[in-house]
């Protein structure tokens, strides 16, 4: 066994590259309570303080403090950058200094070029130059393929958020493997990999063979990178610290080279806990400093930021990173995978306080150690900050090893990746199916000129019949558009860093989504079971409804609502299957418009569930905003009756809900009311 | 059969332990003054509903209540007692946790005919929320326009079955937080064997356009809301009435037992 691995229990990951199997044969599960937990050192303090204050300055100067113009951002593009190196315990920035954005032109140099210019910086003249004339990006290659039909679903909206002049995200590399393999081993793999492609240069051996030379230069960048901070991981960490860095570095890789949509940190605290547990032991670290690393690069996660635009801000509610931490689950052994770790990473919630990244998520599952369950209930009340998937669901498809990209995107760490395809709008396509494919808004033919319904009435089947041939449509247009983004995408803008962390043949899903889910539901339960009587203007075109009578409505654990959401899932997601998908994808569909669903709202018409024109649509799988009357728990209940298999990219339910309504004097999930005599 | 039901609510939260699944029964023949649900006191309005549907629903979502169950409250639950008996005995063929949220009104100690209702009733229930508004029956008659002695009789009642209960007790600012009065509470509620908690609520005003929908006069309009740190000092003092009976007459209490309810 090599020296840095002393003391693991040893197995095949000592032979292949497989982080699972290490995590599996030397975690330590913690079933005892939060009490062991320390609070922030003097260092944390300083160095969280110097963050905020950063944090204020950059809201002062308008979103942004300070862009980089000149230097197109790498692995290696800048030096070190520190807050204050003698306290910063875990180190790297994305840049030569905090809160400074980098520039990254490859998704599209327009892009870039209007990220800087909106917030009053302008790119070196000839780095435009060179993207317009002489490299050509993403986003060019994008538009250079897409035929008119493509351009008018996007002007449209009724397919939006395409990842087409921005990076697609929602790639996790497996960045614990930096911390237990370092970077020598794994190029020797990438290598190995190399020899073993195909000899017959068809496109895609050509292709796999340019991409691994692309992933072992990037891993020599990230040793460099390190070494510029003084940091050696060209071999395997020898203690938590290290492991933490290494890790870190590796992530910090990605972060320097895309400015994805999601740029998620995957599964690492049961990791790193194998580090801690083993630290602990033998007295290399106390729980002071173990907590004080991990708060140090919690830190760092926090501050992870890239150069957007407006729209792009505004299409996500904000700036999001998406840097998703997926913590606890059940092992397939049945062991829960909750350990100290566990506790410390929620636990930074209350060191440094409250924040949006990263995005810890809790894999929840029934049989989750109760002083765990207790924990997170006492964090999400305090903090609001904890989301929580359900593991029981997920682990019987993707086992134990799986992470969350972005807010519900699955994918097993290393090995399977996603190319992100944002979503269809449903709610317009049902107008579209209404008016022959004429926009709502624009009154501009977009779709295919089918007959319109005649009339005033609206019936149930006929407004089905047509609701599904424009559905096929629909479909055929997003996909055969995300085959063109992607293609472009692994060409002009390929995540090396990220894919020199997977193995060899990674699963690739292809994520497509839906918008408009509950809006179409209570649209379609009115058109059955109330009256819709449509208005048209003057053109001709449906713009309003006229609904007599009530009709059930989703949300409210009723099955004929609740049959059309279902069926409507179904139905989508089997159109998607029918087509090609590049590079062999895996098709999947989500429900999960967490933020964006107020920008399709703004771009779709009245719809004949009551919804005005612009207002937004509920997020994700949510029922209507006030349509759910019947408590939280049948509202959930109509939720779940999604099939998860129809839609395995995700389902979210945003729920809110004040403490008060969650039981007395937020005790009744941390204990009951019992009369305490001793006190 | 068929009871009259106000409303049901799928995630209760605050009507005993765990999530539970909450059927507000229609008709109270109470009038507290703070009541928060003034549209449940007309007896024979609400929907009709059998119980077997009643219990259909819970099942449709079981999963979310595995470590609560089911409570009746209202209105005055006990109000429709052939109802209950029936719901509850379908609820204890299924193995669900069982609650009655009541004022004990309509407890009649000489009542027979009720009563072995009652004593049915009560092998199929598993916890008793029972609210007392007032401990002095001058004052309860003000504040609920009925006495409390059928009340404090049903509490006793409840011990010699040995139904597990909670106390609750809502504290409205100079109305029902006089020290001497919690303090007598405390030491009467002391003497319950079978107590298993004490629940005091702070006074909320949130009810107060309900009064206004429904053209009902609110009484309490000047009162304002009691602010929670007061509310835990209120109960303290309901305690220490509660030891004061438990040091005389020795009462074991060892509540770590009670972890159950």
């Amino acid at each position: 066994m090599r020296p840095e691995w002393t003391d693991f229990v040893g197995g095949k990951w000592e032979e292949e590259i497989n982080v699972r199997d290490f995590i599996q044969k030397n975690y330590t599960p913690y079933d005892g309570d939060e009490s062991f937990l320390a609070g922030p050192t003097q260092d944390t303090k300083d160095l969280w303080a110097q963050v905020l204050d950063l944090q204020k300055k950059e809201r002062e100067a308008g979103g942004v403090l300070d862009m980089d113009t000149k230097v197109i951002s790498t692995i290696t593009s800048h030096g070190p950058g520190y807050l204050d190196k003698s306290k910063e315990k875990i180190v790297g920035f994305q840049t030569d200094k905090p809160f400074k954005r980098s520039m990254q032109p490859y998704g599209g140099i327009r892009m870039a070029e209007k990220a800087c210019a909106d917030n009053g910086y302008t790119v070196d003249p000839e780095i435009s130059e060179f993207f317009s004339v002489h490299r050509k990006t993403h986003n060019a290659g994008c538009f250079d393929a897409y035929n008119p039909e493509m351009r008018a679903c996007r002007s449209s909206h009724v397919i939006t958020g395409l990842p087409d002049a921005y990076g697609r995200g929602r790639i996790i590399g497996d960045y614990r493997r930096v911390a237990l393999y370092g970077i020598d081993r794994l190029i020797e793999d990438k290598e190995e990999q190399k020899a073993s492609t195909g000899r017959v240069m068809t496109d895609d051996v050509i292709r796999l063979r340019e991409e691994l030379s692309e992933q072992i230069v990037a891993l020599k960048l990230m040793k460099e990178m390190a070494a510029s901070y003084g940091c050696d991981i060209s071999k395997p960490a020898t203690n938590v610290q290290e492991a933490i860095q290494a890790t870190y570095f590796g992530y910090l890789s990605a972060v320097k080279e895309q400015n994805g949509a999601a740029m998620s940190l995957g599964r690492t605290s049961t990791f790193i806990d194998c580090y801690a547990e083993r630290d602990l032991k033998n007295g290399t670290f106390t729980e002071e400093q173990i907590q004080e690393f991990i708060d140090h690069f919690v830190m760092k996660l926090r501050c992870v930021k890239f150069a957007r635009t407006p729209e792009y801000n505004q299409i996500f509610a904000g700036d999001p990173v998406w840097v998703t931490e997926s913590i606890g689950g059940v092992g397939v052994d049945g062991r829960p995978m909750v350990t100290k770790s566990s506790f410390r990473y929620l636990h930074t919630l209350e060191n440094l306080g409250a924040a949006p990244e990263p995005n810890l998520t809790v894999l929840w599952s029934t049989r989750l150690p109760i002083a765990f369950k207790k924990y997170c209930a006492k964090i999400s009340i305090t903090t609001s900050s904890i989301q929580y998937e359900n593991d029981d669901l997920m682990r019987v498809t993707h086992g134990d090893d799986y992470g969350i990209a972005c807010c519900v995107s699955s994918m097993v760490i290393g090995k399977q990746m996603q190319f992100f395809g944002a979503r269809a709008n449903l709610a317009k396509c049902l107008l579209y199916a209404l008016n022959g494919g004429v926009d709502e808004v624009t009154k501009k033919q977009v779709g295919p000129k089918y007959r319109p319904v005649e009339g005033d009435i609206l019936d149930y089947d006929d407004v089905m019949a047509k609701y599904e041939d424009m559905m096929e449509w629909l479909a055929d247009v997003y996909v055969n558009t995300l085959n063109i983004i992607h293609y472009m995408h692994d060409k002009y803008c390929y995540e090396r860093a990220q894919m020199a962390l997977h193995d060899r043949d990674v699963l690739r899903y292809f994520a497509t989504g839906m918008a408009g889910l509950s809006v179409v539901t209570d649209s379609l339960s009115a058109i059955k079971y109330a009256q819709v009587k449509c208005i048209r203007d003057e053109d001709g075109v449906i713009v309003d409804f006229e609904t007599t009578g009530d009709f059930p409505k989703y949300g409210n654990d009723d099955d004929r609502a609740d049959e059309i959401a279902k069926n409507l899932v179904k139905k989508f997601m089997t159109m998607i299957r029918r087509h090609h998908t590049y590079r062999d994808g895996f098709p999947t569909m989500s429900v999960l418009t967490i933020t964006s669903n107020v920008t399709y709202g703004k771009a779709t018409g009245n719809t004949p569930d009551g919804r005005k024109k612009g207002q937004p649509f509920a997020p994700g799988a949510n029922p209507m905003h006030g349509r759910d009357t019947h408590g939280a728990v049948a509202s959930l209940s109509s939720v779940s009756k999604l099939p998860f298999n129809h839609s395995q990219d995700g389902i979210s339910n945003t729920f809110t809900i004040i403490p008060g309504a969650l039981g007395k004097e937020d005790q009744v999930f941390a204990g009951d009311i019992e009369i305490d005599l001793n006190k | 059969m068929k009871g009259r039901i106000h409303s049901l609510q799928s995630f209760g939260t605050v009507d005993g332990p765990g999530v539970r699944y909450v059927v507000f029964l229609q008709g109270c023949p109470m009038r507290c003054a703070y009541c928060h649900n003034p549209d449940t006191w007309v007896i024979g309005a609400g929907e009709e509903m059998e119980a077997s549907y009643i219990i259909e629903q819970y099942h449709r979502n079981e999963g979310f209540y595995t470590d609560g169950g089911i409570t009746v409250t209202g209105g005055e639950p006990l109000l429709q007692i052939d109802f209950l008996l029936e719901l509850f005995e379908l609820a204890k063929k299924d193995n669900i946790h069982t609650c009655i949220d009541t004022s004990g009104i309509t407890y009649k100690p000489g009542n027979k005919a009720y009563n072995d209702k009652l004593d049915r009733l009560m092998t199929m229930t598993d916890l008793v929320m029972l609210d007392i508004k007032h401990i002095d029956p001058i004052k309860h008659k003000e504040l609920t326009d009925q006495p409390n002695d059928g009340i404090l009789a049903f509490a006793e009642y409840l011990d010699e079955k040995n139904v597990p209960v909670w106390i609750r007790h809502v504290v409205v600012p100079g109305i029902t937080d006089d020290d001497y009065y919690l303090d007598k509470l405390g030491y009467f509620i002391g003497g319950l064997k079978n107590l298993k908690a004490l629940d005091v609520l702070p006074y909320h005003d949130l009810a107060k356009p309900k009064y206004e929908n429904l053209g009902i006069d609110y009484k309490l309009k000047d009162v304002p809301p009691m602010d929670k740190q007061t509310a835990i000092e209120k109960k303290k003092v309901i305690l220490a009435g509660i030891k004061r009976r438990r040091a005389e007459e020795n009462i074991e209490t060892d509540y770590k037992e009670h972890h159950t309810c």
